[in-house]
């Protein structure tokens, strides 16, 4: 079986203002005391091609870092990524034709409509421009999003319609690995399923490889093949959803993750 | 040759979205452009004296001041603040974690900007004609415009220096490419010869392109010399320009992986 993505002791650290240790406001020639925070925390693991891998965590526990160091957006402070083989710092160029991100915020010029934010991506990817919007045509028409919306502004569409055109954009370029950063965040129901529906089918019908980060327990548990859990920017669990059920007890797998990490993820998500 | 015609077709799609952009805005465009219509007709009709009289070679030294400001300070900011805008529109990552390398990218936004910059320069340069009834039949007019072309090199290269403070500083990037853009209109002959300004600050503005584009530009457009007697203003121009530009591409480069190593790309990264 393909490794379709390897990720062998990830790092990643940032330096931020300290609020607890500020520095009195004459002493302008200094700097301004920092600290230290550890966002990825030496996490390892291996995807293969095909699977729905799903990372699991509260909000800020690095899920998001995660992703952007898979995807080629930071540059790891240890550790390595490999995507088909390819070390994401060495082969930049070669890894972002294999990859495509749906980030949680979807990132549109949002006065374009979809199609011309389209045209736009199609001629990033080096796609032949009528063959492009032909194939996101199909899946956004299989995501329910209705032919007439496509040439208004996105601006003038729901979240959940610009995430299907998201979503559209990111499967038009056919990546070999998808990166789907909390999709269904703040959705509305229809059109959480909707997305859902359309990622399962993806699982059946193509050979596409998915990373879901999510905070949804209920969406991993029917989306994933394997997940793991994410707290703090260390990896404190990884199995089928079956596993994690027999490994750590508990009907669902927000009991899982409470055995786990002793904390609820829904409550430390809204608490933050 | 794949590769060329992968980076062209990656072009195309920047220029074609920055149209479509520009298209959206359109409401915008009309404000930014009277806007600048209506400042160069304020510097023009300063070089009409009391009893109303039109100076045609003093309206002419300032309105290609203010023309030529509003062209240059149009197309570093294009450059200067790519990162920044595409920030703003929430944009900025699905572009760089695209498979086109970042010498496509900063084409393609240089080249919309030279282009848009131009028209618009064309039509306010229409309008003050027009408004100041100017005899142009002297102007070299085609010659001003080859000395523009070659000064966009030069404007594209500050441009890009001037870019990547924002990937640097997401919060004070965008202004101090302000700050940047202030000095060059200070120290150059926009609005006045460089022999007014202090001893200390002429050397800098001999190093200034706008210096030698105002020049050039001046001695085309009021005295129709030919363009083979600004020649050396124009080579000057045209090192400058080769200078700047890998220098530009390389500090961007460096940017970048700042960027990418500290997590500022993205405001909340």
């Amino acid at each position: 079986m393909t490794i379709a993505l390897e990720v062998i002791g990830a790092y990643k650290t940032f330096s931020e203002e300290d609020d607890q240790n500020r520095r009195p406001w004459w002493r302008v020639w200094q700097r301004k005391p920092r600290r230290q925070i550890v966002a990825v925390d030496r996490v390892s693991f291996a995807v293969r091609q095909g699977e729905i891998y799903g990372i699991l965590g509260p909000n800020g526990s690095g899920k998001s870092t995660l992703i952007r160091l898979i995807s080629t957006l930071l540059i790891p402070d240890g550790g390595k990524v490999t995507i088909f083989g390819r070390d994401v710092q060495i082969h930049v160029q070669a890894v972002r034709g294999l990859i495509n991100r749906v980030s949680v915020d979807a990132a549109f010029f949002k006065k374009l409509s979809a199609m011309e934010n389209l045209n736009y991506a199609a001629r990033l990817y080096s796609l032949d421009v009528r063959e492009a919007r032909r194939r996101a045509g199909i899946i956004m028409e299989r995501m329910g999003l209705e032919s007439k919306k496509w040439n208004s502004p996105l601006e003038n569409l729901s979240r959940g319609q610009q995430q299907k055109v998201a979503i559209a954009r990111a499967l038009m370029t056919e990546p070999r690995l998808i990166l789907l950063d909390e999709p269904t965040t703040g959705l509305d129901p229809k059109s959480k399923r909707d997305v859902q529906d359309f990622i399962l089918e993806v699982r059946e019908n193509r050979d596409t490889t998915v990373i879901l980060t999510s905070h949804d327990m209920d969406e991993s548990e029917r989306l994933c093949n394997r997940l793991a859990f994410i707290v703090d920017g260390k990896f404190v669990a990884e199995g089928t959803p079956a596993q994690l059920r027999a490994q750590h007890g508990g009907v669902s797998l927000e009991d899982v993750f409470f055995a786990v990490t002793g904390k609820s993820v829904e409550s430390e998500a809204v608490a933050e | 040759m794949i590769n060329m015609r992968r980076s062209l077709g990656a072009t195309y799609g920047f220029v074609e979205r920055n149209w479509n952009l520009t298209r959206r805005y359109l409401g915008w465009e009309v404000v930014w452009l009277v806007y600048n219509v209506v400042t160069t007709l304020t510097m023009g009709l300063i070089g009409v004296d009391s009893q109303g009289i039109v100076g045609r070679d003093r309206v002419l030294y300032l309105l290609i001041g203010a023309l030529l400001w509003t062209y240059l300070s149009v197309l570093f900011q294009i450059m200067g603040e790519t990162v920044a805008w595409e920030r703003w529109e929430g944009t900025i990552e699905y572009t760089f974690m695209a498979p086109v390398n970042r010498i496509t990218y900063l084409t393609g936004q240089g080249l919309f900007g030279v282009t848009y910059s131009l028209v618009r320069t064309a039509i306010i340069l229409g309008i003050t004609v027009l408004w100041f009834k100017l005899d142009m039949s002297q102007a070299n007019l085609l010659g001003g415009f080859v000395v523009l072309a070659v000064a966009s090199l030069s404007f594209l290269g500050l441009g890009l220096l001037a870019a990547v403070l924002p990937l640097m500083s997401p919060e004070r990037g965008p202004q101090a490419t302000h700050i940047i853009q202030g000095l060059l209109l200070l120290c150059s002959s926009v609005y006045y010869p460089v022999t007014v300004l202090p001893g200390w600050m002429q050397p800098i503005a001999a190093l200034n392109p706008a210096t030698y584009t105002l020049d050039a530009v001046r001695a085309a457009w009021i005295n129709g010399v030919p363009l083979a007697d600004v020649w050396p203003l124009v080579v000057k121009l045209l090192f400058t320009g080769v200078v700047l530009v890998p220098i530009g591409l390389v500090v961007f480069q460096i940017g970048e992986r700042y960027a990418l190593r500290t997590g500022k790309l993205k405001r909340n990264g």
